[in-house]
């Protein structure tokens, strides 16, 4: 039904697009975008945060990007690559971009294929510490044909070409801007950093890290019509609820984003009739995240790291099945994201040709059954109700961010593990720390000093290989690599691993789909993740504004070149 | 204490004229009533009501007052009464014992301030330093630091209780160590320790027996001050999400998990919010009446 709201939200917005087009620069006056969580820079390959991803698509761009239906469209690319028209080698092994005619930044020179060169070897740089390097993973070289074509060659052959410059998380820097930037120089560049260059719709008048953002329009934006704002406000801080509130009752701002908020409040809230709640859904999955190396604090350093040795219970294939079919998935959509959310069983739930159907058992709860697999386990229930075999008692530490909608999650499932014999501890973490990502912190995810966690995981556009290869051995977070790496369950499968070699040589669509099916059942029935709820992003934008299309492909602010308040 | 015991004739008439004149305090009265009512309601209270309050009823989620649910349910079908009575115990609990040992530490720190003239200067210099910090900022610092330690040595919830207990005990003695100094210091002039001095009385038994019945009365009175800050102090933790775990309610959760269906459901926020009020209000007016009484210049009057 929200779909459907949305869908045709979209279709009146398109209706409207020629009145809006009439419009000329600046004609709307001021916007308001509040994120709840504030932008601290705005380069995206120093950050692997959303909000500042979102923030610095507001002025730097991609050479392509996806649209709201997963369609990849050229940006600052004339057309996209491909084997048809020669863009793409025949044998897979090199990509040619070609710039659009008569580009500039916002400071007026000229963009040119060397500041695409650049950017690469900006992020390619190892002591950079670029946080989209997977994106341009067996990329040999790149460089520049003439002053508008880029060719990145591959060291194989590379079925889907379209990961390096594509979507917001990759945009391209301006050479002149950052050439002082490189390597361990990166983080230091805060002006660079704080205020770069270039050719979105907009242009940084004012960078407060961790607060405000001001910004005005691109005098030299490619089309001399947008953007419709002449300038906006780009707000962080506040929780979600306190967020929408601000876009749907008090009607203080415009666009409000990643709403996770008690679906009766929201609804409530949506009263205000001052906005309109708007979700899609994407590829995000809220899961519990299994840790299957022992966390116990007596191991010191060695905790939740390979060399600590494998959980006491959560290696029992039987103790993971019983935990994932004691939870009721469809209430807790309903109790939690009510239209934005559905059950799912699988790690990687969109598109639709990714999506397998083995799992489904965990879709309806049976509390009996768990019990039952238990019990065949040898797991026995102790005098004080708790199941425990050879000394060892199924009591889970469980933890996640502080969030209202979360924390109901916790009280819930914990309430479905007791009915098992599982014994469970919550714990919640400030989203600022557990998502911070500090080294000196015990409480961020990657150091998982718990049994299990709670978050939500997704990838950009419609390929998911980068994502699948997250839970390789050699992505599995500890002290030797800083705690970076994707692999939270550290999960550690040889026959996983040579599955992500062999997706990375697949060319054909349909192979592609089967093995990262098999990869999402080898997943989900060795239990590495119990998948949730399949999210949908959930937004809130004013009446007034109009334009709107969300994108759960790309960053939300791809089209703001084209909002415009309504008469 | 035997001391006291040995003077038992004069005390009790003592006490009974402290009383007495507490007892025309009206609004003392009244507090105290309303504490011992809310002691009492949070005791037993769980033995009467027996719904658990952490037990989920889905159906019958975020329903205003009713019969079988006197103070509505919240978001996840939960009793808002029962989790009341049982967040009243954790928020009772941890204010008396972390006012307790505020009380100890600051007693202790000026009683031997005020008495022992070489300790005075470095105490009072202690006293200020831990006036200066910041407390919020150092409660979260501390709790970072040794809510896993504690958790694995006593368990989740006994473990933090000892913690919030601790760290709200540590910062809040200081005030009382400053009354108790000053009024030490005045009384060490007086003719009756000049006296007791002369015949030879060693320190420990001056202070036991001379001093500290004398600096009851400040002491009282911010004991009562104490249970007033560590109710609000603890309520202010768990409002920031640290401390207890989400799962285990005190008053102070209960207000900031409510906050968000203020418009929905306003009892939520009106009931934990009217606890925490009421019974700091009551707890102050106690401290009020408690000083007038302790006071010989007013009672009489």
């Amino acid at each position: 039904m929200k779909l459907k709201a949305t869908l045709l939200g979209a279709a009146a917005a398109l209706a409207l697009a020629p009145m809006a087009a009439q419009a000329g620069r600046g004609d709307s006056g001021h916007l308001n975008i509040l994120y709840w969580q504030a932008a601290s820079i705005l380069n995206p390959y120093l950050s692997g945060g959303n909000k500042d991803i979102d923030a610095s698509a507001l002025v730097l761009e991609p050479l392509a990007r996806y649209d709201e239906n997963g369609n990849m469209v050229p940006w600052l690319a004339e057309s996209i690559p491909t084997v048809e028209n020669g863009g793409v080698s025949e044998d897979l092994t090199s990509i040619t971009w070609r710039l659009k005619e008569g580009l500039i930044w916002s400071d007026g020179t000229p963009v040119t294929s060397a500041d695409v060169v650049f950017t690469a070897n900006y992020c390619m740089d190892e002591s950079g510490g670029c946080q989209q390097l997977a994106g341009f993973a067996d990329i040999s070289n790149v460089e520049a044909l003439d002053e508008r074509t880029i060719k990145i060659t591959f060291d194989k052959p590379k079925p889907f070409p379209y990961s390096a410059f594509v979507g917001s998380t990759m945009p391209i820097l301006q050479q002149a801007q950052f050439k002082d930037c490189v390597g361990t120089n990166a983080p230091n560049c805060t002006e660079q950093n704080f205020g770069p260059i270039g050719t979105g719709p907009f242009v940084v008048d004012e960078f407060k890290a961790n607060d405000t953002i001001s910004m005005s329009a691109n005098p030299n934006y490619r089309d001399a019509d947008k953007p419709s704002f002449a300038s906006l406000t780009f707000k962080g801080g506040g929780d979600a609820a306190s967020a929408a509130r601000a876009v749907l009752e008090t009607g203080e701002f415009d666009y409000a984003w990643n709403l996770q908020v008690d679906p009766t409040v929201l609804a409530e809230m949506a009263k205000g009739g001052k906005g309109e709640v708007i979700s899609a859904f994407g590829t995000a999955v809220e899961r519990l995240m299994v840790n299957m190396t022992n966390p116990d604090p007596a191991l010191g350093e060695k905790r939740s790291t390979l060399e600590g040795g494998p959980h006491p219970f959560l290696t029992d294939p039987a103790v993971r099945r019983a935990l994932s079919l004691a939870i009721d998935r469809a209430l807790l959509a309903e109790v939690g994201y009510g239209a934005a959310g559905k059950p799912t069983c699988n790690v990687v739930p969109a598109p639709a040709i990714y999506v397998s159907t083995a799992n489904d058992e965990c879709l309806v709860q049976d509390i009996a059954k768990a019990n039952q697999i238990l019990d065949e386990a040898g797991w026995m229930p102790g005098p004080d109700g708790i199941r425990q075999k050879d000394g060892v008692r199924l009591s889970i530490l469980y933890q996640t961010s502080t969030n209202a909608v979360r924390q109901d999650t916790q009280a819930l499932v914990k309430d479905w593990w007791s009915q098992i014999g599982v014994e469970t501890e919550l714990k919640n973490i400030d989203a600022a720390v557990f998502f911070g990502g500090d080294q000196s912190s015990p409480d961020t995810f990657q150091k998982f000093y718990a049994d299990i966690e709670m978050y939500t995981n997704l990838f950009d556009g419609t390929d998911p290989e980068a994502y699948m290869g997250s839970w390789k051995c050699s992505e599995i977070p500890s002290p030797e690599n800083n705690w970076l790496g994707n692999n939270m369950p550290r999960y550690c499968n040889s026959e996983y691993d040579a599955l992500v070699e062999k997706l990375a040589v697949t060319a054909a669509l349909e192979e592609r789909a089967a093995i990262v099916k098999q990869m999402n059942d080898m997943l989900m029935q060795d239990g590495a993740m119990i998948p949730l709820i399949h999210r949908g992003s959930v937004s809130a934008r004013a009446n007034s504004l109009q334009g709107v299309k969300l994108n759960v492909w790309d960053s939300q602010m791809w089209n703001v070149a084209d909002w415009s308040r309504a008469e | 204490m035997t001391d006291a015991a040995t003077a038992a004739e004069k005390p009790r008439s003592q006490w009974a004229d402290v009383w007495a004149q507490f007892r025309s305090h009206r609004g003392a009265m009244i507090g105290m009533g309303f504490f011992v009512f809310i002691c009492l309601l949070v005791i037993f209270g769980p033995m009467l009501w027996d719904i658990p309050p952490n037990k989920i009823d889905i159906r019958a989620k975020n329903q205003g007052p009713s019969l079988a649910h006197p103070f509505g349910t919240d978001q996840l079908g939960r009793d808002t009464f029962a989790q009341v009575l049982a967040g009243g115990r954790v928020s009772l609990l941890v204010g008396v014992t972390a006012m307790a040992l505020s009380l100890f530490l600051g007693t202790l720190v000026g009683v031997l301030a005020g008495y022992f003239k070489r300790l005075d200067s470095p105490l009072m210099r202690l006293t200020d330093l831990f006036l200066a910090l910041p407390i919020l900022p150092l409660l979260l610092v501390i709790i970072m630091l040794f809510r896993d330690p504690l958790r694995a040595a006593f368990g989740p919830e006994k473990g933090i209780f000892i913690l919030v207990v601790f760290v709200i005990g540590i910062t809040s003695w200081m005030h009382t160590a400053r009354i108790v100094r000053g009024d030490v210091l005045s009384l060490k002039e007086q003719e009756f320790v000049l006296a007791a001095r002369s015949i030879g009385t060693p320190p420990h038994r001056m202070i036991l027996r001379h001093i500290l019945p004398n600096v009851l009365s400040p002491i009282m009175v911010s004991a009562t001050l104490g249970i007033a800050t560590a109710i609000i102090t603890e309520s202010a933790i768990s409002f920031l999400g640290l401390g207890f775990p989400s799962d285990f309610p005190t008053w102070g959760r209960l207000l900031s998990d409510s906050t968000n269906f203020m418009t929905l459901n306003p009892e939520r926020v009106i009931w934990p919010g009217l606890a925490i009020s009421l019974t700091v209000l009551s707890v102050n007016y106690i401290g009020d009446g408690l000083r007038d009484a302790l006071d010989p210049r007013i009672r009489g009057r």
